[in-house]
Parts: structure tokens; C-alpha cells; sequence
């Protein structure tokens, strides 16, 4: 008999298993959603383990509720795809400008529209960049490994209590229902995020704010200080105030707030080979493939480094300054126009720069391997 | 009954003779009535001139969507789970068009709000056009000439959809009993308040009294339910505590004799087992020491059609979980066959196993033919291939496989014997 083999037991599973668990450790209490595929093992383990599971009748409810969840003082959850993701955009933009907590967990599948519910996809990252009106900043975390089903669903609670706005937890097919073995006996920790709220004796001005440019929470309902809560353009005190500077600044800050705090929601790993001249980048599922890639190619003698990206809204600056270092940089995700690519590069790739695009199959390690060598 | 104001001093926003200003000051006395402290009421508004009025109130106040008031006030009062505070929603007919939905949704699960519909049968903060309230021969400027049908009744609808406590009103004098009646009713209650809009409605419709024009309509102005509504059930809570338990691991106990990753795919129909087959040999494969990958793939009818799983077995932890060209593709129906189509042609090497009796596509592969259902019949043949397949490579102990298939609580239709001759 020949083979190595693990000695540790393992699980057999998905990572929608891992990605619920580790939501509701972090302090997630209530998870509210409306069935799809392939978002159903989410909504099935949630009505397992979350301490409040809400069934919606549609997707705009489930946001209104979650909405009013947070503004009661919940950190509410939905896990869903594109088409009930599209019914939730106004509703985002609402609980954004509001300023309340929540993560919505967005399961990539092929569209356009209904499309293919059991093909997955890395369809919509532009949709995400362009969800709130106006061009403000979604803060979205992108799952790449089973690693990041913990760690990341932990991350995206702490980032929507912490700066008070949603959070996208953005994933795929795959990742969320192919089942895999996995070594879940040394996790690190989550601990429930400790919610801070507003202690002063003054009358609570609910979108007043100090150095970090978030308001102190206070949920509805309590009987020391008045809350107004708002999804119009408004003032500190949560009235319309429809475009006085007061209101525009309020406005400004909802973008300042995140830009604000960005190095303290940066994720990536970049595995980085000196004397490299070729960068793979790489997010979401196609992420598999791209550290097979770097296997291989580094087996064969090819020098090349690996950046998997994880924060992907607001873009840090550093994912191009890393970019920059390289004379190739090939840009490997499952959609046909290089949405990652374009978001860093714009209308027109620099010289060397190039894409690994396509639909309806995973990207394989073999392709990214061809546009490396070509 | 107490004087504690719940309105800001300065006046109202609204137009002269609007009726809003009128539900604004009944809810003030009504909620004075009940002794109520601001504080211990949460206004939800949305967008239309109703909404505007939230800046006048001294309770909590939460400002929303367009028609969505409804919904965000049940998501407050289901997360508040405190019966001390009133959840009110403001919403106009306009709201109510876009916002149906919710409302009926909220009367169906008897959420513990007042919603209070400001009906001046139009759009009124966007110039005046018709809702889904709008009577019959009612004009508006965008409808000159009359609407050309009947306006919802929208207390018959909230009624039928299981609310706690129904009022139309007329939206003059003092109603604020009847708000009051229906703040402290237990489960869903709606006040619809029969307006005219000074800007838009009574200007297309000079001379038309709000009386009139609701008699005109058909509508009833009573209470149309005062008890007997459906009653919110909070959610219960998860009864897990862990979803990462240790019944789920599984522990290695033999050895293998891979060197290199190995992909099956097997291929068959809706209700042969597939799905459970392909489970265990996953398991089985862990138990020896096997990193896997396990993926299904079925229609969305999941009991007939094909039904397929792609094994991914390896002494090494697996990056890519892509399907790749199997080194075995074992076919047990004729939808497995013809679902695998694609992947047979692909094969250049490797082991094509299929049910004897099957057309077996065109591929490059070793074909073997064996009687899975002449031996084990059609429900098994699923497992029974894999079985075949390990007896014959030997990737791992036929042990770990059989160790798997008598865990306690696992069924069988068929004899293992029957399952173990090859």
C-alpha cells in the first residue's frame, strides 16, 4: 500500500454548513429569507441554528424586515442569488442610508435573469459596484476557500456592526454545496461581536458623529432618548433636509466612513515567488483553480505569484500598487467580460494585462495555466 | 389619559384643508387616551405627503420606501418582542398600491402594528395620479375624464387576510377613539381614513364632499373586524446548538493505495440511489485516509430524470473541485447515459463501466459491461457499481465501504450479500 493519508478525522461538507455557523457565532441572531437555489442549504441550516429563522414572502419583505430587525437592535442575515438580490437593491440602498447593520450572503449562479439556477457563476460584481445610487461603496467580502467561510462570515458581522451598514458576504455555487472533507478541528475562534451603543446623558443625536465617522447605535424603542432613522437625504438629527451642505456632508460621510477604516477590512492572500514577472489574480471559486495553477506552473519551473483578492468593495489601492509590480497579470474569473479586471483596470488593460473569462463551466487550472505560458 | 405631547410645537407640514393634518392630531389624543409615553411608540412613514410628518412627532421614528412601511414596521415590532411599545405605520393609497403585498402579509401573519391608511385616492405628492384606490369616475389630472374603474376596498382585502381589527373612517372631526380602539387591539389592526386632497383631488373635483364621494364609491364606512385576527407566532429558535458536531467527522482507520487524485463520475437516474451511493464511497474514501470532493447534479424535478455525482478522491488535499475528464465513468440507466453524453466522448483513457443492456456512448475509454440491475435491480445498482468498481481497483478496503453501508440506522432493500458478489 502507497499514500500518504491524513491522520486527523475530518467532515464531509459544504460550506454553507461553515459559513451559517460561523455567522451566528460572531453575534448574527436572526436570519430571514426567501428560498433559492443554490442559496437553499444557507436557509436550511439557518432554520437549524439561528435563534430567530423568519420565512419572507419575497425578497423585498425579507429586507424590510431585516431592516427593522436592525433598527430594533439585531444583526440580521439573508443568503440569496441574483434575481432575489435584484428585488433587494432599493432596500439596500435604504438600510445603507440608514446606517443599520446586516449581511446579506450573495450565492453566484449563471444568469441573465432566472438563467441556470444550478450553474455557477462570477456574474455579479458589478452589480455589487453599482447597488447603491450614487456610486457609494457596498462593503463586500468574497469567499475564496472553506478557510474563508469561517473566517470571512465572521469578518463581514464584525464590518457591518462596526461601520453600521450592510455587508455583502459574496460567494458561488460550488463553494456554498459541493461537499468537501475538511479538517474543522482547529479553527480559530469566533466570538459574538460586542455591540457598542450610545451612553451620553446629552439628547442623542442619532447621526452625530466623533473620529470614526459612525454614528453611536441606539435601537428604537428604548425609553432614554428619542431615535429617528432615515432613508431620505437628511441632517444629523434624521430629518429630510433635502440638499442643505449639513445633509450633503451626512451624505458624503457614508462613503468617508468606510474609506476611513479600509485597512481594517483588507483581505487577500498573495503568495508572491521572487523573480516573478507574472501576478495570477484571482476571487471567488476560480480562486481553486488559480492555486492549482500556481502548483502546477511552479512545478514545471515557471516563476509566478498568486494575489486572491477577498476585499473586493471598497477596492483597496493595494491590489493594483501589487499589479504593478508585475509585467503580466492575468485575471482569471468565470464571466465573460473580466469584471474584476475592469474594475481595476477600467475600459482598457495596460500592457500585460489579460483575462481568463468564461460561462456555464469553472474556469480549470489548465486554462490558467495556457494564458500564463502564452 | 394623559397631556404629554407626541407633536412638536410649530404646526403640521401639509397643505391647507389636508386631511393628514387631521390623522395627525386624532393619533396625538389617541395615543394621550391610551397614557402612553413617546417613547414607548415606534412611527414607521414611508414616501408620500403622509410621510413628511415624521419630523412633527416626538416618538421614535423610522422613515422608509415607498410602500414599504408596512413591512419595515413588522420587522420593528418582531424584533422589538416587547408588547409595551406600539408599532404605528403610516402609509397613503399610493403606498398601499406598491405596498399590497405587505400589507396582506402582515395581516395574514398577525404582526401586532396599527397601519393607518391616509386614502385621498391618488398620488398626491408626485401631482396627483391615480392609485389603485381611485373611484370609479374619480378625476385626477393625469385621468381627466374619470377613472375608468373601481378603487380597491382595502378593508374588505385586510379583513379577508386574517387582521385583528378593521375601520374606514371619514377623515373629519375626532376619530381618535377609534384609533385608540385600534392601538390597543392585540394583532394586526388598520384604520383607513377617507381624505381629499386639497392640491389634487378637490381641485379636479370641485364641490365633492369626502362623504360623498366614498357613498359614490360603494364603500362601507363601519368596522369591518374587531377580533378573531391571526395571531403572531414568534419564531422559534434553532434547535442546534453546533452545526459542526462530531457525528459529522469521520475518522481515518484504513489505509489506500492512491498516488494520485482520482475522479469518478457515476451517472444514473431519479431514485437508483445515486446521490447516497456517491455519499458513501465519499465516506469510505475519508475512512481511508482519502481527501474527497463530492458534487451532485440532478433537475430540479428531483424524482425522475437523471440523477449524477462526481467523486473527487486524492492522498492529497484537493485546490481544484472542477470536473475534469474522470478517470472512471460508471453509467446505470439510460438518463445517466445519455446525461453523461459529453463526458464519455471526452474520455481518452480510463474506465467506462456501464449496465449491460445500455447503449454506451461513443468514448475513448475501457467500456465494461456488467448486470448491475439483473443482480441487485434498479434501486441498488447505483451503490452496487461502486462497489464493483472498488472490488475490482481496490483504490481502498472494500471494509471502509461496508463499514459505511451498516452504520445503525442505515436501510437497505437489498441483502449486502446479494450487493458483495462480483
Amino acid at each position: 500500500m502507497s499514500g500518504t493519508f491524513a491522520t486527523k478525522p475530518m467532515a464531509l461538507t459544504d460550506g454553507s454548513r461553515l459559513i451559517t455557523e460561523s455567522l451566528v457565532r460572531a453575534g448574527a441572531n436572526v436570519f430571514i429569507g426567501y428560498p433559492i437555489t443554490p442559496a437553499n442549504l444557507l436557509y436550511l441550516y439557518a432554520t437549524q441554528r439561528f435563534p430567530k429563522m423568519l420565512a419572507a414572502p419575497d425578497e423585498i419583505t425579507t429586507l424590510q424586515w431585516m431592516t427593522g430587525f436592525a433598527a430594533a437592535g439585531h444583526v440580521p442575515v439573508t443568503a440569496t442569488s441574483f434575481p432575489g438580490y435584484a428585488l433587494m437593491v432599493e432596500s439596500i440602498n435604504m438600510a445603507y442610508m440608514m446606517e443599520l447593520p446586516m449581511v446579506i450572503v450573495l450565492a453566484q449562479r449563471l444568469g441573465p435573469a432566472t438563467g441556470s439556477a444550478t450553474c455557477g457563476a462570477q456574474g455579479d460584481l458589478n452589480l455589487l459596484h453599482g447597488t447603491l445610487s450614487g456610486g457609494y461603496s457596498l462593503p463586500t467580502l468574497c469567499i475564496s476557500s472553506f478557510d474563508d467561510c469561517w473566517m470571512l462570515s465572521a469578518e463581514a458581522v464584525k464590518l457591518a456592526t462596526k461601520l453600521r451598514t450592510p455587508v455583502v458576504l459574496l460567494t458561488s455555487k460550488e463553494m456554498v454545496m459541493t461537499r468537501m472533507s475538511y479538517d474543522w478541528s482547529d479553527l480559530p475562534d469566533v466570538e459574538p461581536i460586542e455591540r457598542k451603543t450610545y451612553q451620553g446623558a446629552e439628547p442623542y443625536v442619532p447621526y452625530a458623529v466623533g473620529e470614526d465617522l459612525v454614528p453611536d447605535f441606539l435601537p428604537v424603542g428604548q425609553n432614554q432618548h428619542q431615535v429617528r432613522i432615515t432613508a431620505s437625504t437628511h441632517d444629523k438629527s434624521g430629518i429630510i433636509q433635502n440638499v442643505l451642505p449639513e445633509a450633503i456632508d451626512n451624505t458624503r460621510r457614508l462613503q468617508e466612513k468606510l474609506d476611513n477604516s479600509i485597512p481594517s477590512f483588507t483581505f487577500f492572500e498573495l503568495d508572491e515567488q521572487e523573480g516573478a514577472d507574472t501576478l495570477i489574480v484571482s476571487y471567488d471559486i476560480t480562486s481553486q483553480a488559480s492555486r492549482a495553477a500556481l502548483r502546477l506552473l511552479r512545478d514545471s519551473g515557471k516563476k509566478v505569484s498568486l494575489l486572491v483578492v477577498k476585499t473586493l468593495l471598497p477596492t483597496p489601492d493595494a491590489y493594483v500598487e501589487t499589479c504593478d509590480r508585475y509585467k503580466r497579470v492575468v485575471v482569471a474569473e468565470e464571466n465573460l467580460s473580466g469584471q474584476l479586471r475592469r474594475l481595476l483596470y477600467g475600459a482598457r488593460d495596460r500592457d500585460g494585462v489579460s483575462g481568463v473569462n468564461g460561462i456555464a463551466k469553472m474556469i480549470s487550472p489548465v486554462e490558467i495555466v495556457q494564458e500564463v505560458l502564452r | 389619559m394623559t397631556t404629554t405631547p407626541f407633536l412638536k410645537e410649530g404646526g403640521l407640514p401639509f397643505c391647507k384643508g389636508c386631511g393628514h393634518s387631521h390623522v395627525t392630531n386624532n393619533t396625538e389624543k389617541a395615543l394621550q387616551k391610551l397614557g402612553l409615553h413617546p417613547l414607548d411608540v415606534v412611527l414607521v412613514t414611508d414616501i408620500g405627503c403622509h410621510g413628511i410628518v415624521d419630523k412633527s412627532f416626538l416618538t421614535h421614528t423610522v422613515h422608509g420606501l415607498h410602500g414599504r412601511a408596512v413591512a419595515l414596521a413588522g420587522g420593528v415590532f418582531a424584533g422589538l418582542e416587547d408588547p409595551t411599545k406600539k408599532v404605528i405605520a403610516f402609509i397613503g393609497d399610493g403606498g398601499a398600491t406598491i405596498g399590497m403585498q405587505h400589507l396582506v402579509g402582515a395581516a395574514h401573519r398577525g404582526f401586532d402594528i396599527t397601519v393607518v391608511v391616509h386614502n385621498n385616492m391618488l398620488y398626491g405628492m408626485t401631482g396627483g395620479q391615480p392609485s389603485d384606490f381611485t373611484p370609479c369616475g374619480f378625476k385626477t389630472p393625469t385621468v381627466p375624464d374619470g377613472q375608468s374603474r373601481p378603487g380597491h376596498d382595502i378593508c374588505e382585502l385586510i379583513t379577508a387576510a386574517g387582521a385583528s381589527y378593521v375601520q374606514r373612517l371619514i377623515g373629519v372631526g375626532d376619530y381618535s377613539d377609534a384609533l385608540a380602539t385600534a392601538f390597543s387591539t392585540k394583532g394586526f389592526a388598520l384604520i383607513e381614513v377617507m381624505e381629499l386632497c386639497p392640491s389634487h383631488g378637490i381641485k379636479m373635483n370641485p364641490g365633492m364632499k369626502v362623504k360623498q364621494v366614498v357613498e359614490n364609491a360603494g364603500l362601507d364606512v363601519k368596522v369591518f373586524a374587531s377580533e378573531n385576527g391571526n395571531v403572531y407566532s414568534p419564531p422559534t429558535s434553532g434547535k442546534s446548538k453546533n452545526l459542526l458536531g462530531t457525528t459529522l467527522e469521520i475518522e481515518p482507520m484504513y489505509t489506500n493505495s492512491l498516488d494520485k487524485r482520482l475522479s469518478v463520475v457515476l451517472a444514473g437516474s431519479a431514485g437508483g440511489g445515486v446521490q447516497s451511493a456517491a455519499d458513501w464511497f465519499a465516506k469510505a474514501a475519508m475512512m481511508s485516509g482519502l481527501h474527497v470532493t463530492l458534487r451532485g447534479s440532478y433537475p430540479v424535478t428531483v424524482g425522475v430524470g437523471f440523477s449524477a455525482s462526481q467523486i473527487n478522491v486524492s492522498p492529497e488535499p484537493i485546490l481544484y473541485t472542477g470536473w475534469p475528464t474522470p478517470e472512471v465513468l460508471i453509467l446505470t440507466s439510460v438518463d445517466g447515459a445519455n446525461y453523461a453524453q459529453a463526458t464519455a466522448a471526452k474520455m481518452q483513457s480510463g474506465l467506462l463501466i456501464a449496465d449491460e443492456n445500455l447503449d454506451v456512448p461513443p468514448t475513448g475509454a475501457e467500456v465494461i459491461r456488467v448486470p448491475f440491475s439483473a443482480r441487485v435491480g434498479t434501486r441498488d445498482n447505483s451503490v452496487y457499481g461502486l462497489l464493483w468498481l472498488l472490488n475490482r481497483e481496490r483504490y481502498f478496503p472494500l471494509e471502509a465501504m461496508m463499514e459505511v453501508l451498516t452504520e445503525p440506522g442505515r436501510s437497505h432493500r437489498v441483502k449486502l450479500e446479494k450487493l458483495l458478489q462480483f
